[in-house]
């Protein structure tokens, strides 16, 4: 295995009176896409300085292809990061904001003027040198923004929620774009983002950070069906959470029951005792709807519930219930047939998942409150 | 502009000159209508008692007699210096001011430059005096430093005056330049910094071209100041210190002629029109812009 381009060992932060950063270690392999994924104060910003080299850490190791960064400036560490807001000279033309790096190097200007426009043509920018940064579209200057960072070939690319001030449109497209560009330069980047979509779309890997620490770092696959904790079961896609009390094991089963009494059951993921607070989580995806309770999967555990509210929205329509005993709210996909296109809020149906596809994790309160 | 309430355009007018009127007034009342007959004053010769002709006579008066064009040359010279080195000294102040310190901190930074013009320019010029006469407390120091074995009069030299100048003019400095480094995004510093630029280069690359239009309204500003200031040259340049306003103010109050006078004070309204043009082309930059900007 070839040296990580970024190896992190029991990294520190300490602000005041908390922990920003606390005793991280992991590696990002060369020519990933490594996502940090967390709410905003769980310190990824905080990480990101860091490796960028504008906050000295209180602990622990940071290396970048190989190199110890200790005491290496900013301007002397072979990263480049694409800010938050880009950031792009306001002062500078297009060009001059993608040689502005080559310059500071010493790069000769006929060198410098061609490998300008070489990187400008390569993402997608050609001929637009001359222009003033003002004159671009929100899209441009992102590209602008990588091509003056990856002009340096650079060993890691930092990118600081880039796409945070675009709109909805044109996120998806630059999603797409980021992930077409980064798969053809080969270079490593790390993204940090509280947008589990744009993380779970992007990365190959994912870690998800929470108070200072990874809760998890894998593949968004592996966040999305098996969440190591009931925040990353919380945070990243959206998801059902029961909060209750345990009152019997089967297996690898567990039963719960909710102060509402609605008892239900899951996979235990961890341990847990009797007793013990836990919160079920259930996909909407993989709990299922029909208007009789017989017609639902043998399986499945089923319930009676009222329609809420239907949540439309194209593919990722799904429909609010409350369970009959408890009151409480479960959310369920709607399937894309169209089958329950005439479903009317107030409507009784019944609904139903699979306990081994739900997951419960012990205590389960400290997940976010969902964004 | 979103406006507050449709208005026909006449009312509109109406209100706009009613809100501009003190303004205008002022402005013609006090500059425009002394400036007429000065220009009149400036352009005559006295041929009989009560009787006048048209002439230069004034001006060419000025252009031959070598102490008026050289203090005038001196005047311009010195100014200019002034304003650079009020330039160079409100410069890390606004910096400190704006991108260093926090909060509190920073907005007693801006009180600490702004408290020297609670008191009036005389007080403050006097205070000087009583720094560096000969018997004065900074001479006194150096004697008892044994850096100096006599007290030295430290009154009376150009550098002095330099002095004196800067101190009264660096917060019309400061605040076009706080005003224009506060708007520089810290982003662009760190993003600069991470291409690999070290603090020269962000410097000139960067932040110089930002706070341009703040350096130039700041420079304008106190040059046009030094240049009209009668107060603090001849308070601490006393006989020596040859600035412009004082010519002026002897043709005036001294020798009565106002002729000269006025004619001394259009050549310094010249002068700084000039200069002021001058510093724009260089810094490649409109008067306009650079009013807006600050």
């Amino acid at each position: 295995m070839s040296t990580p381009d970024l190896a992190v060992a029991r990294l520190i932060k300490q602000f005041a009176d908390h922990r920003a950063v606390d005793e991280l270690t992991f590696q990002v392999e060369r020519g990933s896409f490594f996502s940090i994924l967390g709410p905003s104060g769980c310190g990824k910003t905080t990480l990101l300085r860091m490796i960028a080299g504008f906050i000295v850490p209180d602990g622990g190791t940071l290396h970048i292809g190989g190199r110890s960064m200790h005491g290496v400036a900013p301007n002397r560490r072979p990263v480049n990061m694409v800010f938050q807001q880009l950031a792009l000279f306001p002062m500078m033309s297009v060009g001059e904001n993608v040689a502005f790096g080559l310059a500071r190097r010493g790069v000769a200007r006929p060198e410098r003027l061609r490998r300008t426009e070489a990187m400008l043509e390569r993402v997608g920018l050609a001929g637009a040198a001359r222009k003033r940064v003002d004159e671009l579209s929100g899209g441009q200057r992102q590209r602008v923004a990588i091509a003056r960072s990856m002009v340096l070939e650079p060993t890691l690319l930092l990118l600081d929620e880039p796409l945070g001030a675009l709109d909805l449109k044109l996120r998806e497209h630059m999603k797409i774009e980021l992930k077409q560009l980064q798969a053809s330069f080969g270079t490593t980047f790390v993204y940090i983002t509280h947008d589990q979509s744009e993380a779970l779309v992007l990365s190959d890997r994912v870690a998800v950070m929470n108070r200072g620490r990874f809760e998890q770092i894998g593949t968004p696959q592996d966040l999305y069906y098996q969440p190591a904790t009931a925040f990353v079961a919380a945070f990243v896609g959206a998801n059902n959470r029961i909060g209750g009390r345990v009152i019997r094991r089967d297996g690898d089963l567990t039963e719960l029951t909710t102060p509402e009494g609605w008892v239900l059951r899951a996979r235990q993921a961890g341990s847990c005792n009797l007793g013990d607070t836990a919160a079920v989580f259930i996909r909407p995806e993989v709990a299922s709807l029909e208007r009789a309770a017989d017609q639902l999967p043998r399986d499945h555990l089923v319930f009676d519930g009222q329609v809420q509210s239907l949540l439309f929205d194209g593919a990722n329509s799904a429909v609010l219930l409350n369970e009959a005993r408890s009151g409480l709210e479960f959310r369920v996909a709607l399937p894309q047939t169209g089958r329950f296109a005439d479903l009317k809020v107030g409507e009784r149906v019944a609904f139903g998942f699979d306990p081994q596809r739900a997951i419960c994790f012990a205590g389960g309160s400290e997940a976010p409150a969902h964004a | 502009m979103p406006e507050l309430l449709p208005q026909p355009a006449w009312r509109r007018r109406l209100v706009l000159t009613w809100l501009l009127a003190p303004a205008l007034l002022w402005l013609l009342l006090l500059i425009v209508l002394p400036h007429v007959e000065l220009a009149l004053l400036s352009l005559r010769r006295r041929v009989a008692p009560h009787v006048y002709d048209l002439s230069l006579l004034q001006f060419k008066t000025f252009f031959i007699e070598p102490l008026y064009w050289q203090v005038f040359v001196r005047t311009a010279i010195l100014s200019a210096l002034a304003t650079a080195l009020t330039l160079l000294v409100a410069f890390p102040a606004a910096w400190v001011i704006t991108k260093v310190a926090r909060g509190r901190a920073s907005a007693l930074l801006f009180v600490v430059c702004l408290i020297p013009f609670w008191v009036s320019e005389t007080v403050r010029a006097l205070g000087w005096l009583i720094l560096l006469r000969e018997s004065g407390v900074l001479p006194a120091l150096l004697v008892t430093l044994h850096i100096t074995a006599v007290p030295v009069e430290m009154l009376y030299h150009d550098a002095t005056i330099l002095v004196g100048l800067v101190y009264t003019s660096l917060l019309f400095m400061v605040v076009p330049l706080v005003s224009s480094l506060e708007s520089l995004d810290n982003a662009l510093i760190e993003a600069a910094y991470n291409l690999g630029a070290g603090g020269g280069a962000i410097l000139r690359h960067i932040v110089i071209p930002h706070a341009a239009p703040g350096i130039t309204a700041g420079c304008i500003i106190v040059f046009m100041l030094t240049l009209g200031n009668y107060l603090t040259p001849t308070l601490l340049g006393g006989k020596n210190s040859q600035w412009f306003t004082e010519l002026i103010y002897t043709q005036f109050i001294v020798r009565f002629n106002w002729e000269q006078g006025a004619a001394f004070g259009f050549l310094l309204l010249g002068l700084s029109t000039a200069m002021v043009a001058l510093g724009l082309r260089a810094s490649g930059q409109r008067f306009v812009d650079v009013m807006r900007r600050t």
